[in-house]
């Protein structure tokens, strides 16, 4: 048997239907950067037609693929789990694939620039590299003493499961590095996104690495350089924790001392 | 865009804006050391025990006893008479400039981007600390109150 469909419409589907074409004009104002054209880069309006319930990554697309072809942004899955297509929209850091127009004052235009503190290469497109090399700098996987291959899985408790379950949600877009002032000025310092993923293995209770990780972590580039201004926490689209993850790390740090 | 010849190509393209000191794949030397977790825990300990001999120096000196006007060469000696003042003098001197030279290495370090504007704003910074701690505390252990 199917599942029984509702024979009349809703109340909140008819709104719903009725208000679908409702499109208003938005103004998108796109911070431009093209190496081969200029070596300066310029602030580029575009003008279009879009439902305010719309993404801004939408208007992207609508921009490439309607108005402007040269446009270049990275997105891959667009659902706000692949982690392309981050980017600085009105001042924040925040994914195209999760900020809808209607959440951004559709009234003013929409700037949307690169993420700060790594190199653009063209439009809206960073180099990512410094970003993964921090991140394979504090070695995010796991590791064991035992060098067997393992004959069974490897459990743990639903506690020791929770005591890591907020930084498993990294997606790795670089939103939280790339909204830090400390990071801004020293590519050197390890930033967030790095350290919530040496925190994902320091806190499993699987991993036995973690004295290792710590100790990168403990460096003159590592957690002490982090002001607690919650820019990341701010910033991450994910609601980690991101602040609240390092201070898990100085903590550690601290009372493996003392 | 094009009001001008350009310049660049796309067999010539314009030189990207590299961010200062990227992370490379040399970058972690790994130093072993514990002293940045030592200077961040002098921070926190130096400060709680600061607020309360700041705050008692400011009481002592401004508020009470007719205030700011009572304060001459005969008021200090008569305190630094006192071992007790002596010593609340010479740990305030010493933690709040330790405290303070180290929150502006930390702001050095955050804000100078080329390695040679940082090494010498912190030889500045240390030089003057040094020299202000040693001053200090001579001051305080040679003190005479019958100087002429």
């Amino acid at each position: 048997m199917s599942t029984p469909t509702l024979e009349k419409h809703s109340a909140a589907l008819d709104a719903a239907e009725s208000t679908a074409a409702q499109k208003i004009t938005v103004t998108f104002r796109i911070r431009r950067f093209n190496p081969e054209v200029s070596d300066e880069a310029k602030w580029q309006d575009f003008q279009l037609e879009l439902d305010p319930k719309e993404r801004v990554l939408d208007g992207l697309h609508k921009i490439k693929w309607e108005q402007d072809g040269t446009l270049t942004f990275r997105r891959s899955c667009a659902h706000g789990i692949c982690g392309s297509d981050a980017m600085r929209i009105n001042g924040k850091n925040r994914l195209a694939c999760k900020t809808l127009i209607k959440d951004i004052n559709p009234e003013k235009p929409i700037t949307v620039e690169a993420i700060k503190g790594l190199t653009v290469l063209k439009d809206l497109v960073v180099d990512m590299e410094p970003f993964f090399q921090a991140y394979r700098d504090v070695m995010p996987f796991l590791i064991t003493k035992d060098t067997n291959e393992p004959t069974r899985e490897r459990l743990q408790s639903a506690e020791d499961r929770e005591r890591f379950d907020d930084t498993t949600k990294c997606i790795l877009c670089a939103a939280c590095t790339t909204s830090c002032p400390v990071f801004w000025n020293d590519g050197q310092y390890f930033g967030p996104a790095a350290i919530v993923n040496a925190h994902r293995f320091i806190f499993d209770s699987r991993d036995e690495a973690g004295e290792q990780r710590l100790e990168i972590l403990n460096d003159k580039d590592g957690v002490w350089r982090c002001r607690t201004t919650f820019n990341c926490t701010d910033a991450c689209p994910r609601g980690i924790e991101v602040t609240k993850a390092i201070q898990e790390v100085k903590r550690a740090l601290i009372t493996r001392r003392f | 865009m094009n009001d001008s010849v350009s310049l660049y190509d796309v067999d010539n393209p314009a030189p990207v804006i590299e961010p200062p000191r990227a992370r490379t794949k040399k970058t972690p030397r790994s130093t072993r050391t514990n002293f940045e977790l030592y200077g961040w825990l002098f921070m926190r300990l130096s400060g709680i025990v600061l607020v309360v001999l700041v705050l008692g120096h400011l009481l002592v000196q401004l508020v009470l006893d007719g205030g700011v006007s009572k304060i001459g060469f005969a008021f200090v000696a008569g305190r630094w008479a006192s071992p007790f003042w002596q010593a609340w003098d010479l740990i305030m001197l010493w933690l709040a400039m330790l405290h303070g030279a180290n929150g502006l290495r930390t702001v050095i370090n955050d804000y100078a981007q080329r390695d040679n504007t940082r090494f010498w704003l912190k030889m500045l910074l240390y030089a003057a600390t040094v020299f202000t701690v040693l001053l200090g505390t001579l001051v305080i252990f040679t003190f005479d109150p019958n100087i002429r």
